[in-house]
């Protein structure tokens, strides 16, 4: 079992600076700032990382798209983790802070940047707590400030605090809650690389994201790079909740059959009932069947399930689930979180919640399936984010494959009309 | 009457020094205020856009955006109980209704005595121990009704 972010994960203290450093922590900065700061993005590049926030974005080509000469320029990493499903990053940022402190030094070095601000989700107070004592320590130790390690580089880092908007995920409503407006996602181009925060030049990744890059640039990118498949390198940390036995975050080599991510480090179904479907990568990407669940677990793997790796979150729902209910559960989630900024998405989550709201209640008049799958219609790459196409895919999934369950919803309605 | 106490302007302070722009200072005080005061009135908006320089109307408009911002007063423990996917295949749903139950009221509402205040949250990153709340700045994981009754009765 390759464990590069979850390595020490439980070591007493690892949250501490002494005991980071004793197992390795920030060793390899020396080395790093001796090389120029192109050749260690060349090293992510080669790695093969991409993005673990959602997107599954090239993080090397992400940084060598920074405007050139523009300064200065802005690191934002994203802990804003507010996809149904997930909570990976908060179990890196409460167990290794420095871990992250180190990706984000080595980042910002890479990038010639010398501001980081580390945006949480307003729920995470006590991690923004922890990560300011983490920080303190760094400070004190010169891994941070003025001159670092006496290279002639500078780099701060802040931590900022949201108030409970899962639309700041999304990397531009995030950067306009950091310029304190409400965090509606702006229009694109430009990107964030260009014109990001302060309309400066800005990188944002995601805190997993950043936590692989001490492993890349201390060990070596052909080392990263060996482990998975062509198109997905390195390990993944799977948030896996639901009808498991021993729900938990695991660290698994991407391409891991998905079965042993449910039955193996899971335990399995929860007693010992049947599978019946899994969201794999959080709750914006598409059902998938239980009979698909030999999938590899990495991007190329899930997409041909007509799915996505997403941001690693595999919500696993045995036979006692019916669809219907869950979708409605997730479709009131996005309603609720919809930013109102344009119309097919703020209304189109609302239909869709009124109409699976009445197909529960035994309501449902016309067809209601055909309904449901004309508002997605009208919705899928309409809207001006991606919140818009998340909203629909647990509704389109959940038709496509399990139908019988909206069936059995609508046979109930038409036997108690009948009676 | 509104005013910061003397730890939050020591707080506001090391917050001012975070940003090149003062705007960006806007949710940390408006955070800042919601944990003194336990609600954001329309005076302490009319002191948070003296500090930054923008007109209260826009510090309205910026705090109505997000729901940790409460208009209304919450109560000294403000409990958050989350019913998104994980948790709902975990049983939140029965679990919420007994904690209402429980402390008496409505899911919404706060205690007469300012004691608690009981809201349905999405999901809180903690799936992997669902069904959970949040209460104050504390996770709760693997919820019962028996750990329920112990958390709560536990509180001061
Ligand atoms: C609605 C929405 C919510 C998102 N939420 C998050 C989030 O909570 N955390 C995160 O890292 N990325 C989130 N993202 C993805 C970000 O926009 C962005 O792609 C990511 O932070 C980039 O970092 P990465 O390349 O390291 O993954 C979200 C995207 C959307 C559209
Ligand atoms: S798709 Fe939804 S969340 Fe995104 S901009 Fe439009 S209304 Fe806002
Ligand atoms: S679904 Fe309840 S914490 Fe994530």
């Amino acid at each position: 079992m390759t464990q590069i972010l979850f390595k020490n994960i439980n070591l007493e203290g690892l949250a501490t600076l002494p005991v980071y450093e004793k197992h390795g922590g920030y060793r390899g900065l020396k080395d790093a700032f001796k090389k120029e700061p192109e050749e260690l993005v060349e090293m992510v590049k080669a790695s093969g990382l991409r993005g673990r926030g959602g997107a599954g974005f090239p993080t090397g080509l992400k940084w060598s798209f920074l405007a050139k000469d523009v300064f200065p320029r802005y690191l934002c990493c994203n802990a804003d983790e507010s996809e149904p499903g997930t909570c990976k990053d908060r179990e890196l940022l409460l167990k290794n802070p420095h871990l992250l402190i180190e990706g984000m030094i080595l980042c910002s070095y890479a990038c010639r940047i010398q501001t980081g601000y580390i945006y949480f989700r307003g729920e995470f107070y006590d991690l923004a707590q922890i990560m300011e004592k983490a920080l303190g320590e760094a400070y004190e130790k010169g891994y941070l400030g003025k001159n670092i390690l006496g290279a002639g580089f500078d780099l701060d880092i802040y931590t900022h605090l949201g108030a409970g908007a899962y639309i700041c995920g999304e990397e531009s409503a995030l950067l306009n809650s950091l310029e304190g407006r409400r965090g509606e996602p702006r229009m694109k181009p430009p990107f964030p690389a260009v014109e990001g925060l302060y309309a400066k030049p800005t990188v944002i990744n995601n805190v997993e994201t950043l936590c692989a890059v001490p492993y890349i640039i201390t060990e070596g990118p052909e080392k990263y790079a060996a482990l998975g498949t062509e198109k997905s390198k390195g390990t993944k940390l799977v948030s896996v909740s639901g009808h498991v036995k021993n729900p938990g975050n695991y660290e698994v080599v991407l391409g891991t059959p998905t079965r042993e991510i449910i039955y193996g480090l899971a335990g399995g179904i929860r007693d010992d009932n049947e599978l019946k479907a899994f969201i794999p990568g959080g709750s914006s990407v598409p059902m998938v069947p239980a009979s698909l669940v030999d999938t590899p677990y990495d991007y190329e793997g899930l997409q041909a399930a007509g799915s996505m790796l997403g941001s690693g979150a595999l919500i696993v729902l045995d036979h006692t689930v019916n669809v219907v209910e869950a979708t409605h559960r997730l479709v009131s989630f996005y309603m609720h979180e919809s930013c109102g900024k344009c119309t097919p998405c703020r209304e189109g989550t609302r239909w869709l919640w009124q109409i699976l709201s009445r197909i529960m209640k035994g309501q449902g008049e016309g067809d209601p399936i055909d309904k449901l799958n004309d508002i997605c219609d009208n919705m899928s790459f309409k809207c001006f984010c991606p919140l818009g196409d998340a909203a629909i895919a647990p509704v389109v999934s959940g038709i496509k494959h399990f139908r019988a369950d909206y069936e059995e919803f609508l046979q109930k309605a038409a036997a108690g009309a009948a009676g | 009457m509104f005013a910061f106490n003397e730890a939050s302007e020591k707080e506001i302070e090391k917050i001012l020094g975070k940003y090149p722009d003062r705007q960006s200072a806007l949710l940390p005080l408006l955070t800042v205020t919601q944990r003194q005061e336990r609600h954001i009135s329309p005076e302490a908006m009319v002191e948070i856009g003296r500090r930054l320089d923008v007109s209260p109307a826009y510090v309205q408009s910026v705090a109505s955006f997000y729901t940790m911002y409460h208009a209304e007063k919450v109560g000294r423990y403000l409990i958050l109980f989350c019913i998104n996917i994980s948790c709902q295949l975990n049983g939140c749903d029965d679990l919420l209704a007994y904690t209402a139950k429980k402390l008496g009221i409505e899911v919404g509402q706060t205690t007469p005595d300012e004691k608690f205040t009981l809201l349905r949250e999405e999901c809180l990153a903690a799936c992997t121990g669902a069904p959970m709340m949040r209460i104050n700045d504390t996770f709760y994981e693997f919820l019962t009704p028996a750990k329920i009754d112990e958390i709560i009765d536990s509180l001061e």
